[in-house]
């Protein structure tokens, strides 16, 4: 709860932070939108949220059709993989990456930040669509199948539409944990490129000013907004 | 189309068909299966295993398992005393989230109708507010005009403000703010699953409400108590961005320390020992308590 504190700081008449603010003033949210650098900042982060949440998506979704229903050896070892970005911790994922992206002119770079913020969305998009997937019964693809559709065609026809708000679901969670993310952003930026993230740590470390907290308030707009229409297509898979 | 491979319709309604498991015909074979993992493989190939191989191998030196860096890190004090303040404040950090999570948690599984969607979007609201903001929310009432000092000094409890930010206790305290969600949940979902049967019961057996719920419901929700504490544990040992910000520059932590290392100090191969030795750490207790994990599903509980 006392991240609900930065919306009347946003709205602080004085340039030092206290409370109660002394008066109203848009000011900040204003002085954010002028500075060239927070702009750069806010349509690199959104570039690769959108990016990512499109991409993992994919990616997640195709894995875990494979891990629910293929008949490969090693299922609980393939989720185990899919998940492992959960569990190592974002700095060493964050140093890694720098290591390896530094030399190759990746670091501060849109491709960069794809690879690494897919790489960690990824575990959201499994667990949510791996469990749409369990819930849905296989006997009423096979019954597509006897009907003589092809896999393609069952596929499309009946079970995607079936799992459709799940995937709309996880597409948010990678959105909001690219958008969020700070530990491997705060590694793989540099002056080139950096996300919104980066740029907040950087000011709060430096220069502690109003502008952060416009900017925090911004952040959790997007996040609840994002929420809300999570809790909007859970109560539809629901009906 | 060929009919003949379809399963007849007799054994679409038994039981085994239902679960999906026993039936190759509900099942991918093995080329699709393999397609379909491609683009998983591919991207956790080049964007995760192999940068991490290279931190782990970089720790070794040039020679072949040159230990060099791993004996600076075991004998040198300094060092060790940020591993072991590390692991005892993200010991400090579960056991706080675990004291405050556990009744909120058992709130949000006896509330319902208006009262339940308040409590779940006070759990996953912050989950999935940036850890930036909520920890910038701390330095704001921390700091020494922050809110905490205005209201200790107006109220008369002290005489001038307190250096509350940068303090080990502003960490602990901001970490288990952050952290809790991943212990609410998880527990949660384990008292959602007891059936309320079980303490009627114990009640109507003569045990008092205090009875039934140590001796009944506390010890049924344990998977889920384990599953929440290792989720806080390893992701408190591995935390960067709140130390970071709220923690004084003499109180490091395994990840502030391997920032500095890699970004001030530039010192790659031991950097690279550190992070190996936290990954070390992190894969050992998932692999102690994985069977907590699994049992609950701490770690879906969460999405």
């Amino acid at each position: 709860m006392p991240t609900l504190l930065i919306v009347p700081m946003s709205l602080n008449a004085t340039a030092y932070i206290e409370l109660p603010p002394r008066g109203l003033t848009l000011r900040w949210y204003l002085d954010y939108l002028a500075d060239p650098d927070w702009r750069a900042a806010t349509v690199f982060s959104l570039k690769i949220a959108f990016s990512t949440a499109v991409a993992a998506t994919a990616t997640g979704t195709l894995a875990s059709l494979a891990i629910v229903r293929g008949s490969l050896p090693g299922r609980n070892a393939l989720k185990a993989l899919a998940m492992a970005p959960m569990i190592v911790p974002h700095v060493v994922f964050g140093v890694a990456l720098y290591l390896v992206f530094s030399p190759i002119g990746l670091t501060g770079n849109f491709t960069g930040f794809l690879i690494a913020h897919c790489v960690l969305s990824i575990p959201y998009v499994v667990i949510t669509v791996s469990a749409a997937l369990e819930r849905f019964d296989p006997a009423l693809e096979r019954a597509a199948l006897s009907c003589g559709a092809s896999r393609t065609q069952a596929f499309f026809s009946v079970v995607l539409p079936n799992i459709a708000p799940a995937v709309a679901v996880a597409a948010v969670f990678a959105f909001l944990a690219s958008f969020d993310e700070a530990t491997v952003a705060f590694f793989i930026s540099d002056t080139g490129g950096k996300t919104i993230s980066r740029k907040m740590f950087e000011d709060i470390d430096f220069n502690l000013t109003p502008v952060i907290a416009a900017v925090s308030t911004l952040m959790v707009a997007i996040s609840l907004l994002l929420m809300g229409s999570v809790e909007l297509l859970k109560g539809r898979r629901e009906e | 189309m060929d009919m003949s491979a379809a399963p007849t319709p007799g054994r679409l309604i038994g039981p085994a068909l239902r679960l999906g498991a026993a039936t190759p015909a509900g099942r991918y074979g093995a080329t699709l299966t393999l397609v379909l993992l491609m683009p998983l493989i591919v991207l956790f190939s080049i964007g995760f295993l192999y940068p991490i191989a290279r931190l782990v191998i970089m720790s070794f030196g040039d020679a072949a398992a040159d230990l060099e860096q791993y004996r600076r890190i075991f004998t040198t004090s300094l060092y060790l005393g940020v591993l072991s303040r590390t692991i005892s404040t993200a010991a400090i950090v579960t056991l706080l989230s675990l004291m405050f999570g556990y009744p909120v948690a058992l709130a949000m599984s006896k509330a319902r109708g208006r009262l339940a969607l308040v409590i779940a979007a006070a759990v996953l609201v912050p989950l999935w507010t940036s850890v930036l903001v909520r920890s910038y929310a701390w330095i704001v009432l921390l700091q020494r005009s922050g809110l905490v000092n205005a209201f200790l000094v107006e109220s008369g409890f002290i005489a001038a403000p307190l250096k509350l930010l940068y303090t080990d206790g502003a960490v602990i305290l901001a970490m288990t703010h952050v952290l809790m969600p991943f212990m609410i949940l998880p527990i949660a979902n384990a008292l959602r699953s007891i059936s309320p049967d079980y303490a009627l019961a114990a009640r109507s057996l003569g045990a008092g409400s205090l009875a039934t719920f140590l001796r009944v419901v506390l010890p049924l929700s344990l998977p889920g108590v384990f599953a929440g504490c290792v989720m806080c544990f390893i992701l408190a040992i591995g935390f960067y961005i709140t130390p970071a910000l709220v923690g004084g520059p003499e109180a490091m932590t395994m990840a502030t320390l391997i920032a500095q290392q890699t970004m001030v100090v530039l010192d790659w191969p031991f950097a690279a020992a550190l992070s190996t030795v936290l990954l070390l750490v992190t894969l050992l207790v998932v692999l102690a308590f994985r069977r907590a994990l699994s049992i609950s599903k701490g770690i879906n509980s969460v999405a």
